[in-house]
């Protein structure tokens, strides 16, 4: 990092009038540095992205080459920033559910199951146990599609096409069903402070039973194409390592940081919606590379199955349990009662008018999302909109270490390793 | 020792530098002085008994009463000990935005720190690469999450339409390319006439 590269702006068209290149210099400039000798001679700068599919989205790479490898890449963030935190300021509570949807777009349910659990920690609202077990089943559902289309995306990346195809044909299933629950396949905006948008339909624990006996089928084919291929292990093993300090010192979360060996998953170590009573295991890498970090994404789909079906046995049991709260401050009446009783009509009319204020105080609520940590963290004068809300975003965090996964490693390496972060720039950018 | 009994701790300790100590909704919360808060943080990821070795994400929070200070956020977590802790430094919004950077304790500040003193203005001093990370380098309309910044931006409408054209942000190139570009007098007349006038990939 001790040598610095000058960037300098080349403005589109890139030529001034008389047709020769405009140089325009940016405030980075450091001009002792062209003066160095032998600058610019053996390395070279490559640019990537934004418009290119193995960044995964908009993301820009500028890459600083000596030869084949890679001295220093910077990352250039913020092409898809809308804005999120300040327009959250602007909304009621479940107003802001709909822009969680549109943060990590891979899983949309999970999101909206965060953000419902940090509006409810601050409001204090204990949510019914047949609720809890809907958002264990989204957020689980949330994970599998997510690794899926890692997992697809990343063996295109290296040269694999046909797992990209099984998986997203069983990402597809789970879009069925999130389809059929929801009526959306992305903009799900499945949770309510209090409780859920909707419950699931008649018959749809019978379609998430099949997927979990389906399945794990899929999965071990991948297993099997993938785990002791020789093209794979070569491309993957021992590249893009980082070590358990370091990736605790660079505030790696989820499995970013227990490939490297590291036991930190919030579902066990800071339990929510009693996912301490599910009987599931946390895989740990030990290498922290590429490899790693393939094996425990594999692996826990296959405990989200095992999961899936413990939450599924209990949704039968309480079949007739009830969805949400029971407080008509936080929880809309149901339409016919508001169209039909004066008390309802007001209770109804006041939550959509005024919505639903927290107490004064604040409140960081992080769950386990398919990419790591995800945390909510709100701030509340008293009003029925917060005064902060704060998205920890968990691939803005993994992404910031990608320059020192990068450190020394050949060009082709920096496309397996950008894959391994598992980034998603609707969240990085926010 | 619990996220409370931590607290207690820094207080024992820092004396005066700990403003308050509070609780909101279960999560235990320590105001510190700007001076000291360097000092504060490093202690409590190096002590033995406090361990707070992973930072979960640094933030800021600007009120809408004018009067209240800015805060900047520390939300810290010992993967060991299993415990979290919140800590915030209050910024007189009169004074000048200024704290240390925490890059050399955590690696994992550099960008969050970026983000914040992009979006609220917050100068982060010791910080290796302090820049807008979100919004482009170029970008003059202030910083956009404090509360005097109206939703829809400081300038008219008009007037972003014309930046945002006018930006290009993917228009940083290296030295390289810039060498690069002097291969320009090589290029086929037509190239060339087409490049000046601005088109790209224009087939005929």
């Amino acid at each position: 990092m001790s040598t610095r590269t000058v960037e300098l702006d080349l403005a589109t068209p890139g030529l001034d009038a008389a047709g020769r290149p405009s140089r325009v210099p940016l405030g980075m400039v450091d001009p002792a540095a062209m003066d160095r000798p032998g600058f610019g001679e053996e390395h070279m700068l490559i640019n990537i992205g934004p418009q290119h599919p193995a960044t995964h989205g908009v993301l820009r790479l500028v890459v600083e080459l000596e030869g084949e490898v890679v001295r220093r890449v910077v990352p250039h963030i913020g092409y898809l920033h809308s804005g999120f935190e300040k327009l959250g300021e602007y909304r009621h509570y479940n107003q802001i559910i709909p822009l969680t949807d549109r943060t990590d777009y891979l899983s949309p349910m999970a999101n909206n199951v965060g953000l419902a659990l940090a509006a409810e920690k601050l409001m204090g609202i204990e949510v019914t146990e047949r609720c809890q077990v809907l958002r264990v089943i989204a957020c689980e559902l949330s994970r599998i599609i997510s690794h899926l289309v890692w997992l697809g995306t990343t063996g295109i990346d290296l040269g694999a096409y046909t797992p990209f195809l099984w998986s997203f044909y069983e990402r597809e299933r789970v879009y069925n069903l999130q389809e059929a629950w929801t009526g959306a396949r992305l903009t799900t905006s499945l949770t309510r402070v209090g409780g859920m948008m909707a419950d699931v339909p008649e018959g749809w624990e019978q379609g998430l039973r099949e997927f979990c006996r389906t399945f794990p089928n899929t999965l071990r084919e991948v297993d099997t194409m993938f785990t002791r291929n020789a093209i794979w292990c070569g491309r993957t093993q021992g590249v893009g390592t980082i070590t358990r300090d370091d990736a605790i010192n660079w505030s790696l979360s989820g499995p970013m940081l227990r490939a490297s060996g590291v036991d930190y998953d919030v579902r066990k170590d800071r339990p929510y919606l009693g996912y301490d009573g599910y009987d599931f295991d946390v895989p740990i890498g030990e290498h922290g590379d590429i490899y790693d970090r393939y094996r425990v994404r594999l692996e826990e789909m296959f405990q989200s199955v095992r999961i899936l079906e413990q939450a599924g046995d209990r949704l039968a049991r309480l079949k007739d349990a009830p969805l949400n709260v029971d407080d008509p401050r936080v929880i809309l009446p149901p339409k016919r009662r508001a169209m039909s009783d004066m008390e309802a009509m007001i209770f109804h009319f006041k939550q959509v008018m005024d919505g639903v204020a927290a107490p004064v105080g604040e409140a960081y609520m992080g769950i386990e999302n398919p990419k790591g940590e995800l945390g909510y963290y709100f701030v509340s004068d008293g009003s029925a909109k917060p005064v902060r809300w704060r998205i920890r975003p968990p691939s803005f965090i993994n992404l910031a270490c990608l320059p020192k996964l990068c450190e020394g490693v050949l060009l082709s390496d920096v496309i397996a390793i950008n894959a391994s972060v598992d980034i998603v720039m609707g969240e990085i950018d926010r | 020792m619990s996220a409370s009994a931590s607290a207690a701790a820094l207080a024992g300790r820092f004396g005066r530098d700990v403003l308050r100590v509070h609780e909101s909704c279960g999560d235990t919360i320590v105001l510190v002085a700007r001076d000291r808060a360097h000092e504060i943080l490093a202690w409590l990821r190096d002590d033995p008994a406090q361990r707070f070795d992973y930072l979960t994400d640094v933030t800021a929070v600007d009120y809408r009463d004018p009067g209240l200070p800015l805060e900047v956020v520390y939300q810290l977590r010992s993967l060991s000990r299993k415990v979290d802790l919140r800590v915030k430094i209050p910024l007189d919004k009169q004074a000048d935005l200024i704290v240390d950077s925490v890059v050399d304790l955590w690696r994992g500040a550099d960008w969050l720190e970026r983000e914040v003193y992009d979006m609220f203005g917050v100068t982060f001093t010791g910080h290796p690469d302090l820049r807008r990370i979100l919004m482009w380098e170029t970008y003059a309309e202030g910083y956009p999450l404090r509360k005097e910044f109206p939703l829809r931006g400081q300038f008219s409408r008009a007037e972003q339409t014309r930046q945002a054209l006018g930006a290009n942000p993917e228009a940083h190139y290296s030295l390289e390319e810039l060498s690069i570009a002097e291969a320009f007098g090589d290029l086929p007349p037509e190239m060339r006439e087409r490049l000046a006038r601005g088109e790209r990939g224009e087939l005929r």
